[in-house]
């Protein structure tokens, strides 16, 4: 069978697993950023934090994905539903470039803005919702895009605990050993993985135009 | 002590990081409405004086005394908002056009939008800068000389009655430079406002002081008149006005 028949043949469950895939990793992006953004900030207030939490998720993101979600196995409630995994784990491994890219932004605001913000009268929150978000937020998005794409890619191995996704046809295909049943996962996530990128860097872009 | 005609006080200020004195001994009073210029040599202490004022820094002893009050005893906020500052650098926000910039701090004491446009109209054209075609500029579309200006117009948006500038002109060129001295005091003439103005340069503290303050080592060494500064004999001083004598030499033998 050639690809394109293989991929009318398994229309519905190619998008099933598409939509499983963007799911695991539109849960999973939304935490890394509701938990990230914050932290990057506490981080510009707190720099002797800076080690401890930059260190720490950047450990987070040597451990290899197949051990994470197997370490998060016995934890509980968590390890009680294969998808609640592999959502923990993949919003760890988005967490690093969400934090790190927040606090070298909000790091990344000239020192005479501030000063001349902080000397006009500025409270910290003004400051930080007019000055720093503003100025910083090329750089946040940017880091939201690494992220994205790191996680559409890690995603594929959710389905090795049962999370589903897309790593549901690349698993079957290598056990298989059938490029078409690889590619019809693989194929998916890279597109997936290529339009956010694209959706982001558009926001990006007027970000960087509304804020010149 | 501190009467109706003190516009800002040090009173035996000290500032000190861990155990070393950037600033001690600091007894200084600023009449309402002069220019105090603020001289001394790179690190002498005179961008920290000044941050000690709008407490952008906290002394480690003694009392700075803003409009009578202690400035440990202001509200924060409210002491920045009632003084203007403007820096070398302008730190104008790079996000914001030169209409926005200006408007900061009268909208950030939430004045009436149609007084606040026509407060930024009214300050860019004190400034020098025609409203229409600057106000829609941002930072980065506009000459050194330009954000100076802006930066300026910022600091007297909101009508502080005390205006702090650390070395405002410092970055500019010597012609932009005097042009915009020049302008400062014509300005100065038209708005009765105390102003602290920090500079390393002679020739600048003494065209545009009613005092000048020396400054050396963090330390006050005498507040002098501008006519007795270049008369001084003190040992101090006069390194100053040989530098300022071989500037107006060059000058007499060029023309
Ligand atoms: N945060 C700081 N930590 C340690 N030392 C500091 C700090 N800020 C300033 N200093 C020191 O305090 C002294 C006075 O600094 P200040 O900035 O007040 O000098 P200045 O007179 O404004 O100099 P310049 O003309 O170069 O701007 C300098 O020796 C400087 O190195
Ligand atoms: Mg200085």
């Amino acid at each position: 069978m050639s690809l394109p028949d293989f991929f009318v043949a398994h229309k519905r469950e190619v998008l099933t697993l598409t939509g499983e895939h963007l799911w695991l990793v539109g849960i999973s992006m939304l935490l890394a950023v509701v938990i990230g953004v914050p932290l990057g900030i506490l981080l510009s207030r707190r720099p002797a934090w800076k080690s401890l939490v930059l260190g720490g998720s950047n450990i987070m993101q040597t451990i290899p994905s197949l051990a994470l979600f197997g370490l998060l196995l016995p934890v509980p409630w968590i390890g009680a539903r294969a998808d609640r995994l592999a959502i923990l784990a993949l919003t760890m491994y988005a967490l690093l470039p969400v934090i790190r890219n927040t606090y070298v932004g909000i790091a990344g605001v000239e020192a005479p803005v501030r000063d001349a913000a902080i000397g006009m009268g500025l409270t910290p929150r003004q400051l930080l919702w007019q000055v720093e978000l503003p100025l910083a937020s090329n750089v946040i998005v940017a880091g939201i895009r690494t992220a994205t794409v790191i996680t559409v890619g890690v995603a594929t191995i959710a389905a090795a605990i049962g999370a589903g996704g897309l790593g549901e046809f690349i698993f079957r295909g290598l056990a298989m050993v059938d490029n078409n049943v690889i590619l019809a996962g693989a194929i998916p996530a890279a597109l997936m993985a290529l339009s956010a990128d694209l959706v982001l860097a558009l926001i990006q872009r007027t970000l960087v135009r509304t804020h010149h | 002590m501190t009467d109706s005609t003190t516009a800002i006080e040090f009173v035996n200020v000290a500032y000190r990081i861990g155990k070393r004195a950037l600033i001690s001994d600091l007894n200084l009073s600023i009449r309402r409405g002069e220019t105090l210029m603020l001289l001394g040599r790179s690190g002498s202490g005179k961008t920290t004086t000044l941050r000690l004022i709008n407490r952008l820094l906290d002394q480690s002893q003694g009392q700075v005394m803003v409009d009578g009050r202690s400035t440990a005893e202001w509200d924060v906020i409210q002491l920045r908002r009632h003084i203007g500052y403007a820096i070398q650098e302008a730190g104008l926000f790079p996000h914001y056009t030169v209409q926005k910039n200006v408007a900061l701090v009268p909208r950030l004491e939430r004045w009436d939008p149609a007084r606040v446009a026509m407060r930024v109209k009214e300050v860019l054209q004190l400034v020098g800068l025609p409203y229409d075609q600057f106000a829609g500029r941002y930072p980065d579309q506009l000459s050194g000389g330009q954000r100076q200006r802006v930066g300026l117009a910022r600091a007297l948006a909101a009508d502080p009655q005390i205006l702090l500038m650390d070395e405002p002109f410092g970055a500019l060129d010597p012609i932009t430079r005097a042009e915009l001295q020049h302008e400062f005091v014509e300005l100065r003439k038209q708005l009765s406002k105390t102003v602290v103005f920090v500079t390393h340069d002679v020739a600048e503290a003494l065209l545009l002081g009613d005092r000048i303050a020396l400054m050396d080592s963090g330390a006050l060494k005498g507040v002098f008149a501008p006519a007795e500064f270049l008369l001084s004999t003190d040992t101090l001083v006069q390194p100053y006005i040989a530098a300022f004598r071989a500037g107006q030499q060059i000058l007499d033998s060029g023309a």
